[in-house]
């Protein structure tokens, strides 16, 4: 039995099938009859795209009427294309060059012919659309925006590309898709699901009645409305203090999470990506490639924190209990931290302990405590690891985890990168003595600094931020979102920590930014960097930056701003950072004449310097 | 020992030669299936026509690869080739790109590649490896578990992306085992399994053990006054129950909901299963408009215009039913069953036992995917999608089929070295 086996299989198949064809293809007539008589349409219905709001109900993108045309080029009878074009108010030239490019496209497919018609155009169109054969009119909606803002995060919906049609067969040529911010993050709730109804059509290409009573028809299911985390007030206050800067603020709400304002700057209306003018608005902005407007700072820019980051390493040191808020260090305009290395600092008085060094920002300090948290083990790989991973913990190098489609991951060294970089395994923990500073090989994105300080708010926890918050009026149950994450630090390390913070303003280097009546912790940050002209590398005027959070206690917002070249961080981030805060929490500015020097403030100057191909003059 | 092997190489033309024909119809088929606009070029890589072209002359360069190694190779290192599509498979996890809700692929570039294809080679190979072994008894329930153990794996890997259709091809090796030794009962229970799984999935545990509950009682009273029947029946019963209840379980609590979508899309048990209703009744009226001569080529408007999706993919045999009629269908069906007679031809004059259930191992699996595609396309079998070989467009299954159909030619054609 088994040796005749397979071939009785393969013989009882082949016979089956033949059976089968001969009745499918040779004895019922009804399929060559519908396929012969009948040709089916489908008319799809697309559901409205849901409307964004942010954290307080302000509406911030909602929907206009558009309407595309649409071609099946095998359906194109002779048709007068010289009145056609006029009404599409197009040359009778590109007419035929697009007809050849829906053609190659497919003769059976539809195809946009001319996308995004105006009502009015629409409506003089319409009466005469009977004339031409195989053209049809397609309605959609667009975007319409309430507001002039935070085009980063809602990013922009354009029609699908032909790869991702390849990839998900949801979507056909001139669907709109979610390209970035929120509108890419939520396609799938904002989109809804579009319908079919599908109808016969006879010989002569009438509609004669629904296909099959309708059964395979699909009702499509309305798209959901999104409220954001972000206060379009505060958002739209950013912007304007970052006009004619460059960098990013990043404002979360500790005890959430939420993100409550992520600025970028330079920034675009995000109108100018809607419509007929899109395509070319949109080359504007992408090959603008020195401003690079679409380059959300606030989630991909990498730069090195500098001595914000000095916060974590006393944190990290008190932990390791390598020092006690008592420590003293000395500092005469820097240290030796190895034998003929000399790491400066500002004047300042000496010994320093805990607090002073923070609101001093010492540079000797820093860079003692650091070595002191490395040399504790037994080997420097030990140390650094160690070090990292407390670090690590606080959501620094790598993804954080938010909703928004892009990012970067920082970078925070370990042993591993060291002995790449001095292949003997031979470094001491002064090698790396800059990452007692925030200088060195760490890099940090805006929304991580803005994130770390939530978590020192909190006093040892974060929230991973996000965008959205409520979907279809309900609030999100996102457990990555709603989960506390805990540092590795005790909490009660935090508060002489904090103290210090608070006396950035009160007598560190936060002095000038001091706002009366409320009470914040902050720390300011300078950082060198680097750019190359000519293959040479060469120095530009230091980023500012400034990371705070306030009140005191119960914290309400946390915040980092980051103004590139600004030189120190007091001068441009601190102001922008103390500005932000007051409106946040009391609604109205106190100190006009700084948000008029911050609203008039310009740095384009600055960021002509490298491009000008003559020397200049850096930190003036 | 073997160095004279190419010498002496006489590779079986005939089978080439069948070979030869279904790539080419594949071929032409798919350029039909593919072109919709108006192209003029053969080789227009954007488009699927173009890229098979390409696979079809890359495959034989592989073929080349195939035959210039000796051929103990392959005995020797089915092993070593195990290993390495089984971690390619684990790796999918971690490194594989979610294409249409299975993570399947690898992506490097714009280059994609399905481990799963490979692996059945692989699978092949170590299968007639261990049969080939004088020792090996599948009564034995060592060597029974051993070796299922080895097909288990790889198909558990490949269910788990999910991709059932793929994972299925694998109980073409119990064919294998059965053909070798194994015990007629094994089919038996592999065939209540499969239908006690869909029962499951498709009526719920209660129905059906209901069903097998009415099942065993009718046997009860057939089998009238023969000894000894109540206690393999009951046996029987409660096998199925528990194996209903774990699937049941297995299926609510580990599946995610997206492995539980493509389920119930496959088994048809989703509300959005209308557009796939909608396409199979699409596929037959494609396939019953194509009456006995066809449309003829180019011709064929119903597979055109996104009725049927993966129309170039797995369901290009409407393609051939629409454009090339009864008439057609009857030839490529032919030239298969020419070819799956031949390979077990082949089989009988094979030398070493390994050779000899390697090409077991051959036969099954292209049965299988023949037996499953075509029925699936003029709907005898439920939608299960898996590719038709050479037929269908893709790299990875076209190359999976070319080695493993030419590793067989291949120790086919040195079989007389072999002493």
């Amino acid at each position: 039995m088994r040796r005749f086996f397979l071939h009785g299989l393969i013989l009882f198949s082949a016979v089956v099938f033949v059976a089968k064809l001969a009745q499918i293809q040779l004895l019922d007539n009804s399929y060559e009859l519908i396929a012969n008589n009948i040709s089916i349409k489908k008319v799809y219905d697309f559901p409205e795209r849901g409307y964004i709001y942010d954290r307080n109900g302000t509406l911030l993108v909602s929907n206009q009427p558009s309407y595309d045309i649409m071609v099946i080029p095998r359906e194109v009878k002779e048709i007068d294309s010289i009145e056609f074009s006029k009404l599409l108010k197009i040359r009778p030239e590109d007419y035929s060059q697009m007809f050849s490019k829906a053609k190659h496209y497919s003769l059976d497919l539809p195809s946009v012919f001319v996308p995004q018609l105006s009502k009015e155009d629409f409506a003089a169109l319409q009466e005469k659309m009977w004339k031409f054969e195989g053209f049809y009119i397609q309605k959609r909606s667009l975007r319409d925006y309430q507001t002039r803002h935070a085009a980063n995060i809602l990013g922009y919906i354009a029609e699908v590309n032909e790869a991702k049609i390849a990839q998900n067969n949801y979507y056909q040529m001139g669907d709109l898709i979610g390209i970035q911010g929120v509108e890419k993050a939520y396609e799938d709730e904002l989109r809804g699901v579009k319908g079919v109804k599908r109808y016969q059509k006879d010989r002569l290409n009438r509609i004669i009645s629904s296909f099959k009573d309708g059964i395979y028809d699909t009702l499509p299911s309305q798209g959901k409305d999104l409220e954001l985390t972000i206060d379009i007030e505060l958002q739209s206050y950013g912007e304007m203090l970052m006009q004619n800067k460059r960098g990013g603020i990043v404002a979360i709400e500790p005890k959430t999470g939420e993100i409550l304002a992520l600025v970028n700057a330079p920034s675009y209306d995000p109108a100018l990506l809607v419509g007929r003018e899109r395509s070319r608005n949109f080359t504007k902005l992408y090959y603008d490639t020195i401003a690079k407007p679409l380059y959300d700072r606030g989630l991909l820019a990498e730069y090195p924190p500098g001595s914000t980051f000095k916060i974590l390493n006393a944190l990290i040191a008190l932990q390791e209990g390598v020092v006690s808020e008592d420590t003293k260090v000395y500092c005469h305009n820097g240290y030796f931290y190895a034998r003929g290395s000399f790491m400066k600092c500002h004047s300042h008085a000496s010994p320093v302990d805990l607090d002073s060094g923070i609101y001093n920002s010492c540079n000797a300090y820093f860079g003692t405590v650091y070595t002191r948290t490395l040399e504790k083990f037994a080997t420097p790989q030990l140390g650094i690891d160690n070090w990292a991973k407390h670090v690590k913990s606080f959501g620094l190098g790598d993804f954080l985890g938010y909703d928004l489609p892009t990012g970067k991951k920082g970078l925070v060294p370990t042993s591993v990168y060291y002995n790449r970089a001095y292949p003997n395994g031979n470094w001491r923990p002064a090698a790396t003595v800059s990452n007692g500073i925030g200088q060195g090989e760490l890099l940090t994105t805006p929304i991580q600094l803005a994130n770390f300080t939530a978590a020192i708010a909190n006093r040892g926890f974060y929230y991973t931020p996000h965008i959205i918050r409520k979907i279809e009026g309900k609030r999100i149950e996102v457990p990555e979102y709603t989960e506390k994450k805990t540092t590795t630090i005790d909490p009660k390390h935090f508060e002489p920590v904090i103290e210090g913070m608070f006396n950035v303003f009160e007598k560190g280097t936060g002095r000038s930014v001091r706002v009366e009546g409320i009470e914040i912790c902050g720390k300011t940050g300078t950082a060198e960097n680097f750019t190359k002209i000519d293959g040479k590398r060469v120095q530009l005027t230091d980023h500012s930056i400034f990371i705070a959070f306030a009140p005191k206690d119960n914290p309400k917002i946390a915040i980092a701003v980051f103004v590139e070249n600004g030189y120190w961080g007091a001068r441009w981030a601190g102001p922008i950072a103390s500005l932000m805060i007051q409106k946040h929490l009391n609604d109205s500015i106190s100190r006009k004449d700084l948000e008029k020097r911050m609203l008039e403030g310009s740095l384009l100057f600055e960021y002509d310097k490298p491009l000008s191909g003559e020397p200049f003059n850096i930190n003036q | 020992m073997n160095t004279s092997g190419s010498r002496h190489l006489k590779p079986d033309w005939v089978i080439i030669f069948l070979f030869i024909c279904l790539a080419g119809i594949g071929f032409v088929n798919i350029y039909s299936a593919s072109v919709s606009g108006l192209e003029v070029s053969l080789l227009d890589l954007s488009k699927p026509h173009g890229k098979q072209l390409m696979f079809i002359g890359l495959s034989s360069i592989l073929i080349l690869l195939i035959f210039s190694l000796d051929s103990k190779f392959y005995e020797r290192f089915a092993f070593v080739f195990y290993l390495i599509t089984t971690l390619l498979l684990i790796g999918l996890f971690i490194f594989g790109k979610k294409i249409s809700g299975a993570t399947s692929w690898y992506v490097f570039g714009g280059v994609s590649i399905q481990p799963s294809e490979f692996a059945k080679v692989s699978c092949a190979l170590l299968v007639a490896k261990y049969l080939s072994d004088n020792q090996v008894d599948l009564k034995n329930l060592k060597d029974l578990s051993v070796l299922s153990l080895w097909i288990f794996i790889p198909a558990f890997l490949i269910l788990i992306q999910p991709d059932a259709g793929s994972a299925l091809v694998f109980t073409a090796f119990f064919l294998v085992m059965y053909l070798h030794s194994l015990s007629g009962w094994f089919v038996f229970a592999g065939f209540s399994a499969i239908i006690m799984f869909l029962l499951t999935l498709l009526l719920g545990s209660t129905w059906a053990i209901g069903v097998v509950l009415g099942f065993c009682v009718l046997l009860y009273f057939l089998l009238g006054k023969r000894k000894h029947k109540t206690g393999p029946l009951l046996l029987f019963f409660s096998i199925c129950v528990v194996f209903s209840l774990s699937v049941n379980y297995i299926f609510q609590e580990v599946f995610e909901q997206r492995h539980r979508d493509r389920f119930n899309i496959v088994l048809g048990l989703t509300e959005d299963n209308r557009d796939i209703g909608f396409n199979t009744y699409q596929s037959k009226i494609a396939l019953g408009s194509g009456g006995f001569w066809g449309k003829g080529f180019m011709e064929g408007t119903q597979t055109k215009g996104n009725f049927v999706p993966e129309q170039h993919t797995d369901y290009i045999f409407t393609t051939v039913g629409e454009e090339w009629g009864f008439a057609g269908s009857f030839v490529v069906i032919a030239l298969f069953v020419l070819f799956l007679l031949r390979l077990l031809h082949l089989i009988n004059r094979q030398k070493t036992a390994f050779a000899k259930w390697y090409g077991f191992g051959v036969v099954c699996v292209f049965f299988i995917h023949f037996a499953i595609n075509i029925g699936m396309v003029i709907g005898v079998v439920p939608t299960i999608g898996i590719p038709l070989p050479f037929f269908s467009y893709g790299g990875s299954s076209l190359w999976g089929f070319t080695l493993l159909l030419f590793i067989f030619i291949k120790l086919d054609a040195t079989r007389y070295n072999e002493w």
